[in-house]
């Protein structure tokens, strides 16, 4: 069971890394004002609602067993690639409004003084608003963390061996709740130390320094 | 009076501005000389923030032209973010970055808008904070800094960028009253070097002493303009009689 929980973990620091990059470079999209991203802007805003309304379960499906459907060369076919290419869809959709909310929570006065000093649009978010917005996400973002961990064990629908799927076939095969217990136990092992961190990054104020 | 030989470096024609129903601007008119100090006075909401927001294109104008060294800056075709490295402009709130220290809120515009290096900006702006008097306090975030300091940063950081004019929106209406003497200091030294400054202000006896020039806005008009000596002492018009009685009777 250990192996397939090495297996979730893995999958797990993968997509969240994945995610954290999709999600920051869509929410600064959706945030921008220049007119000439107004199309991207758009996609953005459609891609979050699709996949933030689509059930995670629903899209693991639809992914891990649309896309060899298709039976299209050069799309990949292992289920695991599948799996997490679905999660991180999903993912991403949240995070994007993590990020977005801690954009648009800094105050309109820091664009107003970065403009003033000269800076350019692109400037203002990179130097003064971003620095500012992602000091303000680690709980909700932890939040989404947290989540997807847990969320690794449905690629075991298409069938890849991770620890709950490891778990149920042996309580199936024992009638014994151990094993189920066993996983619960793994994926606290890194629910509770992650959240334990953010709390340690965070100062009393909730900002991280 | 000799300065009003100088230059025009702004000059504001006919500008209005409405957010919704309200009209904030209703045509104003404004002069600024090379070297000159023109203070806008007149209750909250007279529209002397909207004035100034206008002038560094924060704020887009509805009707009218702002005119800077001669250049139409309003114009639609012309690049905002060039205008603005041309002008400084401090907030009544200071609006400093929280997150960087007091020495790289001063560097910041330096090294990104001028294209300065690091060194060289740093340098400056070590020479900056040392003479609005905060000499040790680089490295010191904006929150354990007092609101006076704080403003004499903003000031730093507007000042760094080598304007051709200052804009002041009540600079000092923020501070604790014991606070407001070392912004006013400050302000005075640049004064002092001739910097063009239109400053929004509260402070009437600083409005009298610095400025060459004071404009009365009533309801998004300039009502009355002229040295402090005769709108602050002998006001011709009703309307800055009133707003004067009540700014003494505070």
């Amino acid at each position: 069971m250990l192996d397939g929980f090495w297996l979730d973990v893995k999958l797990f620091v993968i997509v969240e890394a994945a995610v954290l990059v999709v999600g920051l470079g869509l929410a600064i999209l959706r945030s921008s004002r220049a007119p000439a991203v107004f199309p991207l802007r758009l996609i953005t805003a459609v891609y979050v609602d699709v996949f933030r309304g689509i059930p995670t379960i629903l899209l693991v499906y639809l992914v891990g067993f649309g896309i060899p459907a298709l039976q299209l060369s050069g799309l990949p076919t292992d289920p695991v690639v599948l799996g997490g290419l679905a999660l991180g869809l999903s993912y991403s959709a949240y995070v994007t409004e993590v990020f977005r909310s801690g954009i648009r929570s800094v105050h309109r006065g820091q664009r107003d003084a970065a403009l003033a000093v000269g800076l350019t649009e692109g400037q203002t978010m990179r130097h003064v608003i971003l620095p500012q917005a992602v000091r303000r996400v680690p709980q909700p973002l932890l939040n989404d963390f947290v989540a997807l961990q847990k969320d690794v064990a449905l690629v075991s629908i298409l069938g890849p061996q991770e620890a709950f799927r490891i778990a149920q076939i042996v309580q199936g095969e024992t009638f014994n709740y151990t094993p189920l217990i066993a996983a619960a136990l793994l994926y606290l092992a890194v629910t509770v130390p992650l959240a334990r961190l953010v709390d340690r990054m965070e100062g009393p104020e909730g900002v991280v320094r | 009076m000799s300065t009003a030989a100088g230059a025009v470096v702004l000059e504001v024609r006919g500008v209005t501005k409405a957010f919704g129903e309200r009209r904030v601007l209703r045509g104003i008119d404004l002069t600024v000389r090379e070297h000159e100090a023109v203070a806008l006075i007149g209750a909250s909401g007279s529209g002397k923030s909207t004035l100034l927001r206008c002038i560094d294109l924060l704020e887009e104008i509805d009707d009218g032209d702002v005119f800077l060294d001669g250049e139409t800056i309003t114009d639609p075709a012309v690049n905002p973010v060039g205008v603005r490295r041309r002008l400084g402009l401090v907030f009544q709130a200071y609006n400093l970055f929280p997150h960087l220290t007091a020495l790289q809120n001063v560097v910041l515009g330096e090294r990104r808008a001028h294209g300065a290096s690091q060194a060289e900006a740093e340098e400056r702006g070590r020479a900056l904070l040392a003479r609005f008097g905060l000499a040790g306090r680089e490295d010191d975030r904006p929150d354990n800094l007092s609101g006076g300091q704080q403003q004499r940063v903003a000031i730093a950081r507007a000042f760094a960028g080598r304007p051709r004019a200052l804009l002041l929106d009540e600079v000092t209406s923020a501070l604790d009253p014991e606070l407001v003497g070392e912004v006013l200091e400050a302000v005075r030294d640049l004064k002092g070097e001739g910097m063009t400054m239109v400053i929004a202000t509260h402070e009437m006896s600083f409005a009298r002493e610095v400025a060459d020039e004071v404009a009365f806005l009533h309801e998004g008009r300039i009502v009355e303009q002229g040295p402090p000596s005769r709108v602050l002492s002998a006001p011709k018009r009703e309307e800055t009689q009133r707003f004067l009685r009540r700014i003494q009777a505070n």
